[in-house]
């Protein structure tokens, strides 16, 4: 396996799943042996507001949890857009979920995937799966995890509440099926 | 042994750990960045039917605890800085009447209320009392979650061994972030031993008291009495540092730092040795007993040390009297919840 | 016409607490009778550790912080250094009736003349949803997560009813917000409460049973209903002393 080295940060308001996004992708790369760190990031608010979990996947071992300067950033509304469009490494890819989000990314050297998230989970049949479907676009893209790891990822972090699969694997195929179609 | 591997929090891995390690008692009080600990232990206490008191403060919670260990028990309490503060009157209580008991403090900003981020400012009320009297107690610095695992697990039979408050001091970083931990689903929890001290009933045998109350002069007064703890804790020095040396063998420039400093000071080690420069880490495990010996070793080999805390200075204090030459020691730190970064640290190397 | 405004004594600025919380409706009260009284420039407050820790930035008042649970202390301290200063404390469950007991029992018992505002929503709400002292029985919360059981973690905290016994306590009453006219109660209570310190009468508490709908699991609207029909039955309203 080539050297693997993500910084991904998850953004959005409280509430609208970004730390099981983390935690979703962090155990993606567990699940594949590398090395992992999420950290959750709360602001006062306990609803509302901004939240985001920063999210390390690597071939070594991580010094810093902490994020600064992601190379990929998921956004989920617009307010996290503005906080942190500006912090995106130069050459790195942006997924904005434009379903809560009205404006447009400013800067011309990132990869944008703009897509309205929300309206596809709800397409799915429940608006708590963009974030999954947002895990699918991230690892379409970067190839680093395919379909079957996230599913597999999928039925370990339901620990149980079976009725949560279904949904959360179409979540994933849609988000893959979004990339192959771009 | 089967192993088992999930992603924890450093709280809950903590939490995990004293359940496995035999805590029969715990008593805490909400306060951030440690809450997941006291909610994972509200949890598992009472699943496997231990005790678990929320109690109404943290200095009603520290006075638990002693009660719990006069009893017999393993006890530990968990809070941050500002609930560390409340529990130092506990503190030098268990540590004055030779009682074992474990204490977790999730550093955040200080002083005052200060804020919810890491830090490293409660050095020295770790290391060099807190609370009033001459006494020490055992400080374990873990650096990842898995260690905050381990380290806690060990807490427990060290505080039994020595008569002794345990403390581990971590941080906001290290209590809420994820990284996998691993450890034998079977694991046993370390040997209880005798504790002939403890208070069950005088059924069968004299009476005792468990006191710090000294007030005679000669034989059990209190001077006795401290020179009996001090020895405890020259033994505890001379067997009990723990330190981790990084590429120091042949390093001319060593980087100090513990706890979540540490990883990122261990990350600078390795890009400036990518680069030819002969720098080590010297990562303090035991913050008392401290390494001494380890850091004059390399002093005496001419090393120049840079110490990096998340404080004002702290640690760096006894880095200079392992030294004893203030020009080859350098600090860099960043206070109420600032994280030291690479470039930072490395441009001072 | 008369023209609904914001307080003059309450800060023009977005609020952090969320949505459905009765800490907005309650700063509102409390400058509502500030303003009522004109007593703004001679207002000092001391703020709890809790939801209400950023009260300093909504309230257009003097306001001091204080530990957690030391807030009748501080209070005191003020109150006896400028004694014709409008001196209150705004308290939660933790800050008052948990770690705080011991100085809001002696505040009282020393009659200082201080008014307390009491808020019980029943959970810690800062922290993450732990129970409280005011916790119902049967209530999960973050750390009763077999749900709160006498045994193992006791029994609601009726501070208000013991404090009742100190003869230097004056005046004592629990209303709630979660109707309009419980609103105006509340307005009045803290009112009284005002003016029995403004007269030198002695120490007042106003207890406010107040939604969590976070916490609580349940909307806003759930969260009031709550109060209406369970919470009342444990924590009745009124007049407790005085």
């Amino acid at each position: 396996m080539s050297k693997v080295k993500e910084a991904i940060i998850c953004a959005g308001f409280g509430g609208q799943g970004v730390m099981v996004l983390g935690k979703f992708l962090a155990n993606a790369g567990m699940m594949k042996g590398m090395y992992v760190t999420c950290m959750p990031s709360y602001g006062v608010e306990v609803r509302g507001g901004t939240a985001h979990s920063a999210v390390r996947i690597g071939s070594e071992m991580i010094a810093d949890p902490v994020i600064v300067t992601p190379g990929t950033a998921i956004v989920m509304n617009g307010p996290s857009l503005d906080k942190f469009e500006s912090r995106i490494a130069s050459g790195g890819l942006l997924i904005l979920n434009t379903s809560l989000c009205e404006h447009k990314p400013e800067r011309g050297d990132i990869e944008v995937i703009a897509v309205p998230l929300s309206d596809e989970a709800i397409k799915l049949g429940n608006v708590k799966v963009a974030n999954i479907v947002a895990a699918g676009i991230y690892s379409a893209k970067k190839k680093i995890f395919d379909r079957e790891t996230l599913k597999d990822v999928v039925v370990e972090m339901a620990g149980g509440r079976e009725e949560l699969v279904p949904i959360n694997i179409k979540a994933v195929d849609r988000g893959f099926d979004i990339v192959d179609q771009l | 042994m089967k192993e088992i591997k999930y992603l924890s929090t450093g709280n809950e891995a903590c939490g995990e750990a004293a359940v496995r390690a035999g805590c029969a008692f715990y008593a805490g009080y909400p306060i951030t960045p440690q809450n997941e600990l006291t909610a994972y232990m509200s949890l598992r206490m009472g699943q496997e039917g231990r005790t678990f008191i929320q109690a109404e403060s943290e200095l009603a919670a520290i006075n638990m605890v002693f009660g719990a260990s006069v009893a017999g028990a393993r006890a530990m309490t968990t809070s941050s800085s500002p609930g560390i503060s409340l529990k130092q009157e506990g503190i030098s209580y268990l540590a004055g009447c030779e009682l074992p008991a474990v204490i977790v403090n999730v550093v955040r900003g200080g002083p005052g209320l200060g804020n919810i981020s890491p830090s490293q400012s409660d050095y020295f009320q770790a290391t060099k009392g807190g609370g009033h009297g001459d006494y020490h107690i055992i400080v374990l610095a873990p650096a990842s979650v898995q260690e905050m695992f381990d380290f806690t697990y060990d807490a427990f039979p060290l505080a039994d061994k020595y008569r002794i408050p345990v403390m581990v001091l971590t941080d906001g970083m290290l209590g809420q972030m994820m990284e996998p931990l691993q450890f034998d689903e079977n694991i046993k929890p370390p040997q209880e031993i005798e504790k002939p001290w403890a208070l069950r009933g005088a059924s069968g045998r004299d009476a005792r008291a468990v006191k710090s109350l000294m007030l005679g002069v000669g034989k059990g007064s209190l001077e006795e009495h401290n020179e009996k703890l001090q020895a405890k804790y020259r033994q505890i020095a001379a067997s009990e540092v723990r330190v981790e040396m990084y590429r120091t063998d042949d390093a001319e420039q060593v980087i100090v730092a513990y706890g979540a400093t540490s990883r990122i000071g261990r990350s600078c080690v390795d890009r400036l040795r990518g680069e030819g420069i002969k720098v080590g880490l010297v990562r303090p495990v035991t913050l008392w007993p401290f390494p001494y010996d380890e850091i004059r070793s390399l002093a005496d080999k001419n090393a120049s040390f840079l110490v990096v805390e998340m404080s004002a200075g702290q640690m760096v204090e006894d880095v200079r009297l392992a030294v004893q030459d203030d020009k080859r020691v350098s600090f860099y730190g960043r206070m109420g919840g600032g994280i030291p970064m690479e470039e930072d640290i490395m441009s001072r190397l | 016409m008369k023209e609904f405004k914001k307080p003059i004594s309450m800060k023009d600025v977005p609020t952090h607490y969320c949505p459905g919380c009765g800490h907005g409706l309650i700063h509102r009260i409390i400058c509502e009778v500030i303003d009522e009284l004109g007593i703004r420039e001679k207002t000092v407050a001391v703020a709890p550790v809790g939801c209400a820790v950023l009260a300093y930035d909504y309230w257009d008042f003097d306001t001091t912080e204080a530990a957690h649970g030391r807030t009748p202390a501080v209070a005191t301290g003020i109150k006896r250094v400028l004694p014709d200063r409008l001196v209150f404390t705004y308290q939660g469950d933790g800050d008052l009736a948990a770690i705080g007991t011991s100085e809001i029992i002696h505040t009282g018992n020393r009659a200082e003349n201080i008014s307390v505002i009491f808020v019980n929503n029943g959970v810690y709400g800062m922290t993450g949803g732990q129970m409280a002292p005011t916790t119902l029985l049967g209530q999960k919360t973050a750390t009763t997560p077999f749900t709160r059981r006498p045994a193992e973690d006791g029994f609601p905290f009726k501070i208000m009813e013991m404090m009742a016994v100190l003869p230097g306590v004056t005046y004592l009453e629990r209303t709630s917000v979660c109707s309009p006219k419980e609103v105006f109660n509340t307005a009045r209570a803290i009112k009284r409460s005002f003016e029995t310190q403004l007269e030198n009468k002695g120490f007042s508490m106003v207890e406010v049973l107040s939604p969590c709908p976070t916490y609580w699991g349940m909307t806003p609207l759930k969260a009031m209903k709550r109060i209406e029909e369970v919470v009342v039955k444990e924590y009745p309203l009124g007049v407790i002393k005085g």
